[in-house]
């Protein structure tokens, strides 16, 4: 069923506490951080209005937030909250709780740096240093993507051989407070979507009693790890079929990752969310002066689609990651994971890193365009390169 | 940068409601059916603190995040951000720069340099008349809409109304509406 | 996810596999924790000296694992498949009737 709902002028958070509000999910527990608070904000005023029928847990931390999703989510309530920065670092404990016991929670984040420096602005090292806690992970672009990739995300992770939870990222202040056009679909389609969650198990559920969270030593531990390795393998085939569900109301695709026009590309940029709109800007100019450059957007970044991403650079010259956080002493994560893909490939493209805009500093299409001239012109090497960084003083 | 795509920056202060204008003329332009951007430069967000916020409006989407680096039109809310704030940065000669003041236009060329069209309007003197207070955010759109016609009027009484009659009641509003017409009709080169 | 068969005490010498178990570590039957006979673990036993016991059921409250029964108005015996042998029922005993006594002395 298509849905033509229609256009408003929303900010990332507003068109994530949208879908929110679409969805209507049982249980909200949130604490408010910088660029978060808005999503939150929004959707606890739906609920003040009476318009969802959210049961909103205040809580005083992102710890307790995630604790009251957890035992929510094992009562088989559907259960979401949203953090970023320092909230994340702070529910970090229960965040590898939340997949570790297979709870579907839905959380977005409003991607923010880690303190120190104190810095309430955008990148990528809170989410990223959450990428080994079992979580799927979906980097968005728009606000549009954002509020669609909710809906994907939630069907996703309560699927039943999923059921593992997900983080809906978006960037920070770039697009989490950027006004753009965003088609709301109509409410009863998107509800229709959502439908309610049908828990395997439930700690409610008298006639088939369980218990959580007991005790795994040596003994088993290591094979109920093995088994959230199982549901991640899982995620790709499950995420196209949803994805297809959801382009049926939409029209829109939702790949693991969007290539724009890499069909002839010999320089390719692979970044993610709000940098892909700034390339996707230069590729067009650049094209125009007959270059032959392709962006390689990731959304799903948790489970990585190695093959895939190998698959869609194989034709590429000269690949530029640009990744919006450092692992310091290691490969920036998104480099080093397409590092990875690439590893099998006979005839391997030239790759070369570039960290950009650390903190919330400007990605400017200056940037974009030396990324793609020093791939144009065979500038590769294994050096660690900086986008809008100072090397010396002005 | 084709001209199918405008770009806005406005200059104000913390408080000022700079954001809420930005809003306001995007909002009015998708109503119009434009593709449509506007975000506020954060910085440490305190009151008083000069900062900007942008906006692009364009036929085809916008991909870009890049902030507004070559504005097309240059709003300044706050007189006395002139000589403090280089409000004309990166203008071109064809750009429009309308400013909040009682000083002439050749006076404004004059403190910046600029060579390019300015105009001028006394908003926050249409401000503390109609509302009682000065709040020249909303009077600079009249003048915007005017000078430009990037915008439709009608379209912004509509999102004026939108944003505030539940929040200050319709006299409010109204008066809030008056004061962008009144910008319209008094704005000068 | 598949439903759980509850191996019996002896068959947990057997393990499962990671495909055979219920995921996220739940555990699907009702009162499990019976099954865990902690009684293995215990190096004291608790002796209780009936002719001085005043029923005051100190230890049956204060029991870690409930394995001292309250029926009626009477202490029983203690329940010595749970018992860890912590003590501390001799500790609160008001009366000191209980002794904790070396459990090899009952393995000959």
């Amino acid at each position: 069923m298509a849905a033509k709902g229609k256009t408003v002028p929303l900010t990332g958070n507003y068109a994530i506490a949208e879908a929110m509000r679409q969805i209507n999910p049982d249980v909200v527990a949130a604490y408010p951080i910088t660029p978060q608070t808005s999503i939150v904000e929004t959707f606890s005023k739906f609920a003040n209005d009476g318009r969802v029928d959210t049961e909103i847990v205040r809580v005083e931390s992102e710890h307790s937030a995630m604790s009251a999703c957890v035992g929510a989510s094992m009562a088989g309530a559907r259960a979401m909250t949203a953090t970023c920065s320092a909230g994340l670092a702070l529910m970090y404990e229960i965040v590898g709780v939340a997949s570790g016991l297979r709870c579907p929670i839905v959380m977005p984040v409003a991607n923010r740096a880690i303190s120190a420096p104190i810095n309430i602005h955008c990148d990528h090292s809170d989410s990223m240093g959450a990428r080994d806690l079992g979580w799927i992970q979906i980097y968005n672009e728009t606000a549009q993507e954002a509020y669609e990739n909710v809906f994907l995300a939630l069907k996703l992770a309560e699927h039943p051989d999923i059921q593992l939870p997900v983080m809906v990222c978006e960037d920070g202040f770039i697009t989490s407070h950027c006004v753009q056009n965003v088609r709301i679909y109509d409410d009863a389609v998107m509800k229709k979507f959502a439908g309610e969650r049908k828990p395997i198990h439930s700690l409610l559920d008298l006639k088939e009693p369980i218990s959580v969270g007991a005790i795994e030593l040596q003994d088993y531990f290591f094979e109920t790890k093995r088994q959230q390795q199982d549901a991640m393998e899982k995620v790709p085939k499950v995420y196209l079929e949803v994805a297809e569900e959801l382009s049926k109301i939409t029209g829109n695709k939702y790949g693991f990752f969007e290539e724009y026009k890499m069909k002839d590309a010999e320089a390719v940029i692979v970044t993610m969310s709000s940098a892909a709109g700034t390339t996707r800007a230069v590729v067009d100019k650049m094209r125009n002066e007959g270059k032959k450059v392709g962006l390689l957007k990731i959304r799903l970044f948790r489970p990585f689609p190695y093959e895939e991403v190998a698959r869609a650079l194989s034709k590429a010259k000269n690949v530029a990651v640009l990744d919006r956080s450092m692992s310091f002493g290691a490969h920036a994560p998104l480099y080093g994971e397409i590092r990875n893909a690439l590893y099998e490939m006979e005839k391997k493209p030239g790759l070369q890193s570039y960290v950009f805009g650390l903190g919330g500093r400007d990605l400017l299409e200056s940037h974009v365009r030396q990324a793609f001239n020093d791939m144009l012109t065979g500038k590769v090497s294994r050096e660690k390169r900086y986008l809008g960084l100072r090397e010396a003083s002005e | 940068m084709g001209k199918d795509m405008i770009e806005i920056r406005i200059h104000g202060r913390g408080g000022q409601g700079a954001k809420s204008a930005s809003q306001l003329i995007v909002e009015a332009a998708m109503d119009q059916g434009r593709q449509i951007q506007a975000f506020p430069e954060y910085g440490p967000e305190r009151t008083g603190a000069p900062m900007k916020t942008y906006a692009r409006i364009s036929d085809k989407p916008i991909e870009t995040y890049e902030p507004v680096l070559e504005p097309d039109i240059v709003l300044v809310i706050d007189p006395t951000l002139i000589g403090q704030v280089d409000v004309t940065n990166g203008m071109k000669g064809d750009g429009i720069l309308i400013v909040n003041t009682t000083e002439s236009s050749s006076e404004i060329k004059k403190k910046t340099g600029f060579t390019g069209k300015v105009y001028t309007v006394d908003a926050t003197g249409i401000s503390i008349g109609l509302l009682g207070r000065n709040l020249p955010n909303t009077p600079v759109i009249g003048a915007l809409i005017k000078v430009t016609g990037v915008i439709d009027i009608k379209y912004v009484e509509k999102r004026v109304e939108g944003m505030f009659l539940k929040k200050i009641g319709r006299e409010k509003t109204q008066a809030n509406i008056d004061a962008i017409k009144k910008a319209y009709e008094e704005v000068k080169e | 996810m598949k439903a759980e068969k509850f191996p019996t005490e002896k068959q947990t010498v057997k393990k499962q596999g990671w495909k055979d178990i219920p995921e996220g570590g739940i555990i699907t039957r009702a009162a499990s924790a019976k099954m865990n006979k902690t009684g293995s673990w215990r190096a004291f036993r608790p002796v209780i000296d009936e002719s001085k016991c005043i029923n005051c059921a100190m230890c049956v409250l204060n029991c870690p694992d409930n394995a001292i029964p309250f029926r009626d108005g009477k202490r029983g015996p203690v329940n010595l498949d749970y018992c860890k042998g912590c003590g501390i029922c001799a500790s609160v005993c008001p009366v000191k009737c209980i002794k904790m006594e070396e459990e090899t002395k009952f393995r000959k």
